[in-house]
């Protein structure tokens, strides 16, 4: 029976938080996925440090997990009102109409 | 607990009448706009005060999430300068620029809380909340022309890498926290010396932990990998912003890399080195290249900022009590020249419309002399020309850079001031060698040719009464350092 250990977390964590760097990258399409990738990553962040602190026994990284679920809400929902005013100004979201300042 | 309150006396202070003013402008009937503006530069000059007068001594607060110290201090004041005159900067803007809204001077009050969380922060969980409190409100400022679509592009911009930075600092925290089984800076402070004594490596998941961290922090500095997000920032942004973005938060993040890296992380001074010397370098080199081109005042200036936090890097990779009182002169005398050059730009209007172009300022010293001797002072200053104090900020991070043996840091950082100096001075030639443009409406308004004069003062008398500055940043620097030691 295989034990589900802390290098198990973290590599979830590590796929997870790869998963939304290049979602920020590699995305050609829409903002909203951008928002959805900024989620993913805050979302391993929170994974490993749920598991770092059940591993350490120390309850720290919960309480750090709680404020970074806090302030993920904040941000998104600043990232979605920006992008409201966004659209009604350009009236388009896709990622390769952003492109009013260049050099 | 009283106890606790004093130490945060002026951080609370100024969240209080953030809070308060934002009241005020819900419940007053009309436009409280002008009122609400006036009353938060109150706020934040009486902030300054209260920072002032705080005491020097180290002192923890809230269980070591909070510290105040001479660094601290001294770094907030600067803080402090940035933000409220920048908010004398947008006193006339906001009304001429259709961007009359109470929520603008407030949401500046709550993002200089932040920047004064994130220099006293003791913890990595403080350093995050301070963080985001301040890149949360500096998202919606950078959009606040919501009419207008370069605003709001820069906006969005500014908040997709923001929080991908922000991202990053976390990831690191976490691995920071994971591998060191703490999140306090003295804590972690103590186990790496701990483990340095006994003659252990660190693992490499803290290391790893502490890349990603500087990381987030270099791209809330601007430094170059990290620095797409700048240009396009300053120059979609409004102008007061703009300047408001290239004084305060810089500062406010410099400090906040200085405390962590020479802080907790201090033992690991071979592992970071290399990074800080690399982001300083390319910063230094990409801010001289990249502005030759920019027909933009204010994408220029964006380059300039680039540059600039390449050069204040070098006392920071140079790891020593030298290297950050030479970051805190650097950062000090950089708000002075940069406050004055936004307030030049921010009188550049001709028929009621701001104008951005460089071409635009041709002939200037015919048509308004004044203004162009203020903005050559400010050009030569930043070039680095002596005696002006542009170049005794580049002196120090020069000499702490070759005290610490980082020949390479200080020739390179030499030949690319010398090239920075080209654009610096295309400048000085278009206003007093070429044929004067349109000319600038007037009035100005005095509190702009105050802000001129004041800066510009301070920059040109720097080499004669140099000791407030330097005496100041070395106090600062021997406290972060005492902190660490």
């Amino acid at each position: 029976m295989l034990e589900i250990g802390l290098s198990h977390y973290l590599s979830v964590a590590a796929i997870l938080f790869t998963l939304g760097i290049f979602g920020i990258f590699l995305n050609r399409k829409n903002v909203i996925v951008i928002l959805m990738s900024i989620e993913l990553m805050l979302l391993a962040v929170n994974i490993n440090l749920v598991a770092f602190s059940t591993h350490l026994n120390d309850l720290v990284g919960q309480v750090f997990a709680m404020f970074v679920l806090t302030v993920a809400a904040a941000e998104a929902a600043i990232g979605l009102a920006i992008l409201v005013i966004y659209f009604r100004n350009r009236g388009s979201i896709a990622v390769e109409d952003i492109n009013m300042m260049k050099g | 607990m009283t106890y606790d309150l004093a130490t945060i006396a002026p951080e609370l202070f100024l969240l209080v009448s953030a809070m308060a003013l934002l009241m005020l402008g819900a419940f007053r009937q009309g436009n409280p706009t002008g009122l609400v503006l006036s009353l938060a530069t109150v706020a934040t000059v009486i902030t300054f005060v209260l920072v002032w007068l705080q005491p020097t001594a180290r002192e923890l607060a809230f269980g070591g999430l909070f510290v105040r110290d001479g660094f601290g201090n001294f770094m907030k004041g600067l803080i402090l300068v940035g933000s409220s005159v920048s908010l004398i900067m947008a006193w006339r803007f906001i009304e001429r620029e259709n961007m009359s809204r109470f929520e603008f001077p407030v949401l500046m009050l709550f993002a200089t809380v932040g920047m004064m969380m994130m220099v006293s922060a003791n913890d990595l969980i403080s350093l995050y909340i301070g963080l985001e409190l301040q890149s949360l409100s500096l998202y919606v400022i950078a959009a606040f022309r919501r009419d207008t679509l370069r605003s709001t592009e820069s906006g969005l911009k500014y908040f997709v890498l923001g929080a991908l930075s922000s991202g990053m600092l976390l990831y690191g925290s976490s691995l920071v926290y994971g591998f060191a089984g703490t999140t306090n800076f003295n804590t972690l402070a103590e186990i790496l010396q701990q483990a340095a004594q006994a003659g252990e490596a660190p693992s490499i998941g803290l290391i790893v932990g502490v890349v990603f961290v500087m990381a987030g922090l270099a791209f809330k500095v601007g430094g170059v990998p990290f620095h797409m997000w700048t240009p396009d920032v300053y120059e979609g942004a409004p102008t007061p912003v703009t300047a408001f973005f290239a004084s305060a938060p810089k500062i406010a993040a410099m400090a906040l890399f200085a405390r962590v890296l020479m802080g907790p992380f201090a033992e690991l001074v071979a592992q970071w080195q290399q990074v800080v010397v690399a982001i300083s370098l390319l910063s230094m080199v990409l801010g001289a290249l990249a502005a030759i081109s920019q027909t933009n005042i204010k994408r220029l200036m964006a380059y300039s900022s680039i540059g600039h936090v390449g050069y204040a890097l070098i006392g920071l990779a140079a790891g020593t009590e030298a290297g950050v009182r030479g970051l805190a002169v650097y950062m000090a005398i950089y708000l002075f020249m940069n406050l004055g050059t936004f307030a030049v730009i921010l009188c550049m209007r001709q028929k009621d419309r701001m104008v951005e172009n460089i071409d635009d300022l041709r002939g200037l010293s015919r048509t308004h002399p004044l203004m162009a001797l203020a903005m050559g002072i400010f050009m030569f200053s930043m070039a680095g020309i002596p005696p002006l104090a542009g170049f005794f900020s580049k002196l120090y991070v020069f000499l702490a850079a070759i005290e610490a043996q980082l020949y390479t840091l200080a020739v390179v950082g030499v030949l690319s001031s010398v090239v920075g100096a080209f654009y610096y001075l295309r400048i000085v030639k278009l206003m007093y060698f070429d044929e004067p443009a349109e000319s600038f409406d007037q009035p100005f308004g005095r509190e702009m040719s105050l802000i001129m004069g004041a800066a510009g003062a301070i920059t040109l008398l720097f080499f004669v009464f140099p000791s407030p500055i330097v005496s100041g940043a070395e106090a600062a620097a021997a406290s972060l350092l005492a902190a660490a030691g």
